[in-house]
């Protein structure tokens, strides 16, 4: 689950991270009070959607030459015309897509004196099975560009949990980035409060980018970028709270609700599948014959008849379907569930698209049998090949 | 021969008084007699467990104790997310050599704890979320369906559930049949990884050859193909076919397992595919295909 930047702020500083002072504001005529109660005369005024690369992003309302998602104020004034153009307005960025995403929030932050920028992140390193900090002396640059050109400049310390962030971690992190003075100092207490608030709060990624030493010497968190991790969120009410819905695919919050793993791209062919893996495989196999899926709906192990009706309802509802292809290997899942699911499903919203179904695995018979005994128009598939052919031929 | 599991490998159940573990465990009961001996549950002790078919096992208030008055070798879990790394902890403290958990959708850190209790213990661990091992006519540990399997010379080692079911059902269909079959889940943080399980296929004098399923996200497979490179070497090596999943899936979207996102510039199919062909193994381009891959690379 992501949060704004605006959010991540406010968890980091509870856990003592140094963060500018800032406040939100979703109308042109909260801003000049926001600005007032900053200590200026810098401010700076920051697009709050849940997509990296607002700097060099364009409005697309806008003419080409104006500015982009985050910008500098030299005055109260200049932050609230800033703000009108930016608000209500679509960004584009390397990540939002074509489409853009509306921006709905502004972030008015105290301005700071930048001596030098910095790249932290904190996340679960795979080949150790443990948390790492990522460190880069190349801030406010994209840390994928640095790790591709330069990736003699990222180091990673990797962090035994049993130990916590240890004065040789600090020592090595700061010497990665040639801290001295205060911001050496700052790094003392800044490094293990990431750490902790990376493992209370069951973050998926932490990244500061950039962390900037300021003039004075000092350490401070310019930006910051957090994701959490959604298998955990059962135990934080406070970060389900900060949960901003507009940001999210209206049909992949329908399918979370039914707990199910939704996915929408860009194709014609809507997927139900079992399993993570057979759903990008069967999205491979759809691609190697010359079609596109529109969605995958993973309904997982042990759903029930209703959960895979409500899946199959998730799919029929994206207006780019033009043909569905059921495809089950059941473990956990049991064919015969899938097939009542669906027929269920079809009596109540009808089907007016081709379906092609394939069961395989627990109770695979019995799934068939319903099928064929439902009455209606299902194309049935001996295996994945077979599946993949004739929904490609049925969708045309 | 077989790895992992056999016919005398003894199990007891974690979660058995649950739909899911209940379900399974008299799927494995049926399976050739799988030696499913107790379950465990916290304030059930001393009670038993039915299943549907009349069978019957002792429950016991904990994996110690289960184990002690079982000889236990063996324990998989299916217990609930939020409290499924304190059973596998409680395993590993009671010195269970082979623990296998299937539940899906643990806490990243949950996971992090429990591999570095893992360090230096005696226990092996196999997934979380994933489908289990299952070696044909011997043991079931987990969700297979048992019904797709032939005893054969094929070893099968995959990320991926149902990709792991497409390949069995494949070299059964094939003729080949399969010495085990080991999904080793699709979690970031996890037990078992490939190149464990590919060093004990290289050892085990029956498997004559090997399926490896990978599917986009970390650096696992890569890993596995230096080892084999390394082993190749060393003068052991066996004919292997494999597949990667997520080939054409879309940059930075997490595409359902919590493993399974291609980030940073890292953990893409190609580099992946490239790694296992230098290493090789013949990949397949279908996921349909791994079974006549396989046959043509015996074939020669």
């Amino acid at each position: 689950m992501n949060i704004h930047e605006y959010q991540a702020k406010q968890v980091l500083k509870g856990f003592g991270a140094p963060v500018a002072e800032g406040v939100a504001v979703t109308s042109v005529d909260q801003v000049e009070a926001a600005a007032k109660s900053l200590p200026g005369p810098l401010y700076v005024v920051k697009s709050q959607i849940h997509a990296g690369g607002r700097g060099k992003g364009k409005f697309k309302e806008l003419p080409a030459e104006a500015k982009g998602g985050v910008r500098l104020a030299f005055s109260v004034e200049e932050a609230v015309s800033h703000a009108r153009e930016m608000l209500g307005n679509t960004l584009v960025t390397a990540q939002t897509g074509d489409a853009g995403k509306q921006v709905n929030r502004l972030y008015i932050e105290d301005g700071a004196d930048i001596d030098r920028e910095l790249y932290l992140s904190l996340l679960v390193d795979r080949a150790y099975g443990r948390i790492a900090f990522v460190v880069s002396t190349e801030g406010g640059m994209d840390i994928e560009t640095v790790a591709h050109d330069t990736p003699e400049k990222i180091q990673n310390i990797v962090i035994d949990p049993n130990a916590g962030v240890t004065d040789a971690d600090v020592a090595a992190i700061s010497a990665a980035y040639g801290l001295t003075g205060a911001a050496a100092e700052d790094a003392k207490s800044l490094f293990p409060a990431l750490y902790k608030a990376f493992v209370e709060k069951d973050m998926d990624m932490l990244e500061v980018n950039p962390l900037i030493v300021m003039k004075d010497g000092h350490l401070r968190v310019l930006d910051a970028k957090v994701s959490f991790d959604g298998n955990a969120l059962f135990r934080h009410d406070d970060i389900k709270a900060l949960r901003d819905e507009t940001e999210e695919d209206a049909k992949e919050i329908e399918a979370s609700k039914w707990d199910l793993a939704y996915v929408s791209l860009d194709g014609n062919i809507g997927c139900m599948v079992n399993g993570a893996g057979l759903a990008m495989a069967t999205m491979d196999i759809i691609k190697l014959y010359g079609k596109e899926p529109a969605n995958f709906c993973d309904v997982g192990g042990g759903a029930g008849k209703e959960k895979v009706a409500a899946a199959f309802k998730i799919i029929t509802a994206d207006p780019n379907v033009q043909g569905i292809l059921v495809n089950i290997f059941g473990g956990i899942m049991k064919c015969d569930v899938i097939a009542e699911g669906v027929v269920a499903a079809v009596k109540e919203v009808g089907l007016k698209v081709p379906l092609v179904v394939r069961l395989e695995g627990t109770n695979a018979e019995l799934g068939k049998k319903i099928l064929n005994e439902s009455g209606l128009a299902i194309t049935a598939a001996d295996d994945l090949d077979d599946a993949a052919q004739k929904i490609v031929a049925a969708v045309g | 021969m077989s790895i992992l599991v056999n016919k005398d490998t003894k199990i007891i159940v974690q979660g058995l008084t649950g739909k899911t573990g209940g379900f399974h465990t008299e799927q494995a009961l049926a399976y050739h007699g799988t030696q499913m001996v107790a379950g465990v549950h916290p304030t059930k002790g001393g009670t038993s467990w039915t299943g549907s078919h009349g069978e019957s096992l002792p429950i016991y208030a904990s994996v110690a104790e289960a184990r002690d008055a079982t000889g236990a070798d063996a324990s998989v879990i299916y217990v609930p997310p939020s409290g499924a790394a304190a059973a596998i902890i409680e395993a590993i403290d009671a010195e269970i050599p082979f623990i296998t958990c299937i539940t899906e959708g643990i806490p990243v850190m949950d996971m992090v704890n429990v591999k570095r209790r893992l360090e230096g213990s005696k226990s092996r661990l196999l997934g979380p979320n994933c489908p289990g091992i299952l070696t044909p006519e011997e043991c079931k540990i987990g969700i297979m369906p048992g019904n797709i399997f032939t005893k054969g010379s094929v070893g099968i080692v995959s990320r991926s559930g149902t990709l792991t079911y497409e390949a069995v059902f494949q070299t059964t269909n094939e003729g080949l049949g399969q010495t085990t079959a080991v999904g080793i889940g699709g979690d970031p943080v996890k037990g078992t990884e490939f190149i464990d399980v590919l060093e004990l296929f290289l050892a085990d004098p029956e498997t004559t050859s090997i399926i490896m399923i990978g599917e986009i996200g970390g650096g696992a497979e890569e890993e596995a193909a230096q080892f084999l490179i390394d082993e190749a070497k060393k003068g052991r090596k066996k004919p292997m076919a494999g597949f990667i999943a997520g080939r054409t899936a879309p940059k930075g979207r997490t595409m359902g397992h919590a493993g399974a996102v291609v980030s940073g510039g890292k953990g893409d199919a190609e580099s992946k595919i490239a790694a296992m062909e230098a290493a090789g193994i013949r990949m397949s381009e279908s996921p349909a295909r791994l079974g006549k891959t396989l046959v043509e690379v015996l074939k020669g």
